[in-house]
């Protein structure tokens, strides 16, 4: 869980009153305080950060320095953090001017020193054949992240890179790439120098959640709600898998928990030149829906009175164990 | 990488629509994912601290958003340059020795007063 604010201790908002967060801090130590809360270790704790909250939110000086961001909740020291690293590392390019100075400059660099050879050094460079113009450096790789939804990391397909404002690159994503995984685009990073080759671009990627699917390795996992009926007399339904959606047969007498595999409908790949697939493994989950239909409830009464069933049996006879042990 | 919620709680003094604006003015550039239902903000580590920075500046110089524009394009100009700095550098350095020495003796002193 993340740690409250001081504001949030205290019931706040963040734009309080002098008078506002006195008031609240007296409600809320009456409340707390451990004389009147003896043996209450929950109490006291909730009265220790209420009192720490206070201590910062009353005296204007350290709050203002905790919304600046330069305390903590327990007004320690945070330790500030410089943009600089950041501005350049491997994410910076983002913030880099429009219009990619990038290139554009090193290449004026780049024209100013040829430039300069040309003019001043035309002794030692005539051996070399080429003249003044034998300077060639591949060009540098270029990091990037992506986010790719759940069901393209399954089965592959495209996905659009903005490698800044104004330039896009579709990236193709293999089917069954993993979380974190890294691809590396040949040519696509840093043009090279002097007729060098271009960098690489390098691509870490990660997958957002799925509402309903979950991926263990190369199989996916799905909690399939069916109706009462379709438990009890079994049906054909849809299931979507990450393909599409397929029909699957419940079977008759299906209980809540019931585990059944849709063979193949998991994620195709190739792993170390070899073809896997894995599987899909569908949970069902029984809703009634209708449970306040009054034939159903009828039909219920006659039925539970000739069927006792205890599903909760086993659970009474293994909490009074836990008890004893 | 942390989404719209959690970076509004790291910083106390933060509002949503300022936020919002940063983002619309190209000040910070979170990157877009796609989820069921609408398009979601994740901000990466460089863009947490922009964030900062920009916070930074705006209370402790008392720059106003014109201002701050401008601050932050020079901002971007002078690390951009650092960028290209670094890697020419890197890229003399990758020089054979002689060819380094040469450059280190061409290189005229750097004016002190």
């Amino acid at each position: 869980m993340a740690t409250q604010t001081p504001y949030e201790v205290l019931g706040v908002k963040s734009d309080a009153t002098a008078d506002e967060i006195r008031k609240a801090y007296r409600k809320l130590a009456k409340q707390f305080h451990p004389d009147l809360n003896p043996g209450k270790p929950a109490a006291e704790a909730r009265f220790k950060a209420v009192s720490a909250a206070h201590d910062i939110l009353s005296d204007p000086e350290k709050r203002a320095r905790y919304d600046r961001g330069e305390i903590d909740e327990s007004g320690a020291e945070r330790p500030r953090y410089s943009y600089r690293p950041h501005a350049e590392g491997a994410q910076g390019w983002k913030y880099q001017p429009e219009g990619e100075m990038d290139v554009g400059d090193l290449d004026d660099l780049f024209e100013m020193f040829g430039r300069g050879g040309r003019r001043g050094g035309a002794r030692g460079r005539t051996t070399g054949g080429r003249g003044g113009e034998g300077f060639s450096m591949p060009g540098p790789d270029r990091h990037y992240s992506l986010t790719i939804d759940f069901v393209t990391a399954a089965t592959g397909g495209k996905q659009r890179l903005a490698l800044s404002p104004d330039e896009w690159l579709d990236v193709t994503i293999p089917a069954g790439i993993e979380e974190g995984q890294i691809l590396r685009l040949k040519g696509k990073g840093g043009p090279g120098f002097g007729g060098g080759p271009a960098g690489d671009a390098l691509i870490e990627l990660h997958i957002a959640p799925h509402p309903f699917f979950r991926r263990e390795g190369d199989d996916i996992h799905l909690e399939l709600p069916v109706s009462l009926s379709e438990a009890v007399l079994g049906a054909r339904v849809p299931v979507p898998t990450v393909t599409g959606p397929v029909t699957m047969a419940i079977p008759k007498g299906s209980d809540t928990g019931a585990r059944l595999r849709l063979r193949g409908r998991g994620i195709h790949r190739k792993r170390q030149g070899k073809e896997v697939t894995g599987d899909q493994y569908v949970t069902l989950k029984v809703v009634i829906g209708a449970s306040d239909d009054p034939e159903l409830a009828k039909f219920l009464e006659d039925w539970a009175k000739q069927h006792p069933v205890d599903p909760r049996g086993g659970m009474a006879q293994g909490a009074s164990h836990g008890a004893a042990a | 990488m942390i989404g719209f919620d959690e970076l509004m709680r790291r910083f106390a003094g933060l509002n949503a629509a300022e936020l919002s604006r940063w983002v619309e003015n190209r000040w910070v550039v979170p990157e877009t994912a796609t989820e069921e239902g609408g398009e979601r903000w994740v901000f990466h580590e460089v863009d947490v601290a922009r964030v900062e920075l920009i916070l930074d500046i705006r209370r402790e110089f008392a720059v106003d958003d014109e201002a701050l524009s401008l601050v932050l394009g020079l901002l971007d100009q002078v690390y951009s340059l650092r960028r290209q700095m670094r890697r020419l550098c890197d890229a003399l350095e990758q020089q054979p020795p002689e060819i380094r020495d040469a450059i280190r003796r061409a290189l005229p002193p750097a004016k002190t007063s």
